[in-house]
């Protein structure tokens, strides 16, 4: 009998196509309704620091230099009250093989795609995660498909995602390139069904375990460097993997105390999913249209239970502007002499703000860079967006509308890192729990412990939003 | 532009995954009206084509994928553009900046 291909028969297949092709039995840690055994599913499924550092040495991934930005640092401190003005380094990142964090993600994933047998691997994803799987997949002699998501209906691609396209295509992968639209999952789910090659999730136990090698070196770095822990780190965050695995790493590397900061591009009023707003907006990732979805129900994903699960991890969040981005991309050029980004350099833009706040002596790290280059500069992206229409011109950045303008700020002191409220974060997360249990809204005490685990909501905030949401426990 | 392509050739295809109307139903309206689209790259399986010919093509993983053909020898053309008049100033601008600051110890 002959599988029917369709959408909607391949969309009610998903749940045994991702068991086959992650190899991991979710099932098992379920411990309620909504309830699983988090860290259970991270030590039994993904492999243990020391594993993840040998693996990655022997990928060429990992231990890149911290370096200070003293520049930039002056600059702030030039803008702040006396006294103020945080030492700002930066993880470059950019020094791995495929020139971004995302290696450390690869190199986990492709690796454990070998050692249970799989020929190949598939990704679903239009950032540098493609081009990181592909390069880790040709070192290690596997067949690489990735699908993205690159271009609109009047056939206009996005410049940063075709680069990433290229990057894929030199390291020998076959591109799937896709106009906009969330079916693309059902296109990867078509792939893996096919070709039964090992899902290269962004979001297994794998993927983020090889993260947490960015947090100890971070925490190891900075002590050599400066004689403390870091008192911050600024993460850029999207789908929730370099936030978490970064957290997770700093806690092991015994450096619990320091604050963890989100930071994403401000993307407001532009939808994910349409067509017309695909090409309006000038970062393809590190922005809102990822990042609220993912804190507020990181399951989203395309694995039953997503391993990044930053209310877990968050301190704070904030969103800076996509001129503000652009403007510290080209002060990162000109001042540090290091041309990189522009999506990784969100963090930075943040933590040009937030060190504004901070003491002297305050260590505050960013914890990537990125490779730049064709198509993937502030430059392409400027010359794309006037073409789509977008107005550029220097201003005041608070005045930003995205996908109407992006405004270059006059005056570094325009730049300001604006915080998300995490509370009401949190408040949605508890709402799409409660949305997830169907008709039947009752909690397990086990859920409510996980719901309180997972958003850091202490058990009597949790108990009055689940009443106001209609959950009984 | 090239217009005929030979066995083996390094060619683009073009292909309508779903049709405008069978779009998810979560898609906005915007995206509904308009069908999924997709390209990937191969070479040539036919002897000879031309482009807008329906054609297979056997992609860096050896799988064989049926579409239209859409470019022979596609370029990678995604370039810099030119350096925006918003952003050619700001490096002289902050480097005056700091001129006027004692350096950091």
């Amino acid at each position: 009998m002959r599988v029917p291909m369709d959408y909607a028969s391949v969309m009610a297949r998903r749940g045994e196509i991702m068991r086959s092709s992650v190899g991991i039995d979710y099932d098992k840690f379920t411990t309620g309704r909504i309830a699983f055994d988090y860290e259970r599913m991270m030590s039994e499924t993904g492999y243990a620091l020391d594993e993840v550092k040998r693996i990655q040495r022997e990928s060429n991934v990992g231990d890149t230099p911290l370096i200070e930005l003293k520049n930039l640092t002056r600059l702030v401190r030039h803008i702040s009250e006396p006294g103020r003005g945080a030492r700002i380094f930066v993880k470059d990142e950019a020094n791995n093989p495929a020139r971004s964090f995302k290696d450390r993600r690869a190199s986990l994933s492709v690796h454990n795609a070998l050692m249970k047998g799989y020929k190949g691997v598939v990704a679903a994803t239009s950032g540098n995660y493609g081009a990181a799987v592909a390069s880790q997949a040709a070192r290690k002699n596997l067949s690489c498909i990735i699908v993205q998501e690159v271009f609109d209906s009047l056939g206009f691609e996005q410049p940063e995602i075709a680069e990433k396209g290229r990057a894929c295509e030199a390291y020998g992968a076959e591109v799937l390139q896709l106009s906009v639209g969330p079916e693309l999952f059902y296109i990867f789910l078509l792939v893996l069904e096919e070709t039964g090659f090992f899902n290269a999730s962004l979001y297994t136990p794998f993927s983020v375990a090889g993260i947490e090698t960015l947090g100890t070196e971070i925490v190891e770095q900075s002590r050599t460097l400066t004689g403390r822990n870091p008192d911050a780190i600024v993460s850029t965050h999207a789908g929730g993997g370099i936030t978490t695995g970064t957290a997770r790493g700093a806690i092991k590397a015994g450096s619990p105390d320091t604050l963890i900061i989100g930071a994403s591009v401000d993307l407001h009023g532009l939808h994910m999913a349409s067509d017309r707003d695909f090409n309006r907006k000038s970062f393809t990732t590190g922005h809102t249209g990822f990042g609220f979805p993912f804190a507020v129900w990181p399951d989203r994903s395309d694995v039953p239970r997503n391993a990044a699960r930053v209310l877990r991890y968050l301190d704070r969040y904030v969103t800076v502007t996509q001129g503000s981005v652009f403007y510290i991309t080209e002060a990162l050029a000109q001042l540090e002499g290091l041309e990189r980004g522009p999506a990784g350099n969100t963090s930075l833009t943040a933590a040009f703000s937030l060190a504004q706040t901070m003491d002297e002596d305050a260590v505050l790290v960013v914890n990537e860079t990125e490779y730049t280059g064709a198509g993937k500069h502030p430059y392409a992206q400027i010359a794309f967006a006037k073409k789509m229409g977008v107005e550029v011109f220097r201003g005041d950045p608070t005045e930003e509308k995205p996908g109407k303008n992006i405004i270059i700020p006059l005056r570094p002191e325009q730049i300001e890192a604006e915080d998300v409220d995490l509370d009401r974060l949190r408040e949605s997360y508890v709402k799409n729990a409660g949305k997830s249990l169907g008709d039947e809204a009752l909690m397990t005490a086990a859920d409510i412990e996980f719901l309180c685990e997972d958003t850091r909501l202490s058990r009597k905030r949790a108990e009055e939003l689940l009443s106001e949401n209609g959950v009984s426990f | 532009m090239q217009v005929q392509a030979h066995k083996g050739d390094w060619v683009q295809i073009y292909l309508v995954v779903l049709e405008a109307g069978s779009r998810a139903p979560q898609v906005p309206e915007d995206t509904a009206k308009v069908p999924l689209e997709m390209k990937v790259k191969g070479s040539l399986v036919e002897e000879s084509a031309a482009v807008g010919d329906t054609v297979s093509v056997e992609t860096a993983v050896g799988r064989r994928i049926t579409g239209k053909l859409a470019a022979i020898d596609p370029p990678y053309d995604v370039g810099f553009g030119p350096p925006p008049v918003e952003l050619r100033s700001v490096g002289a601008e902050l480097r005056r900046i700091l001129k006027q600051e004692v350096p950091l110890s």
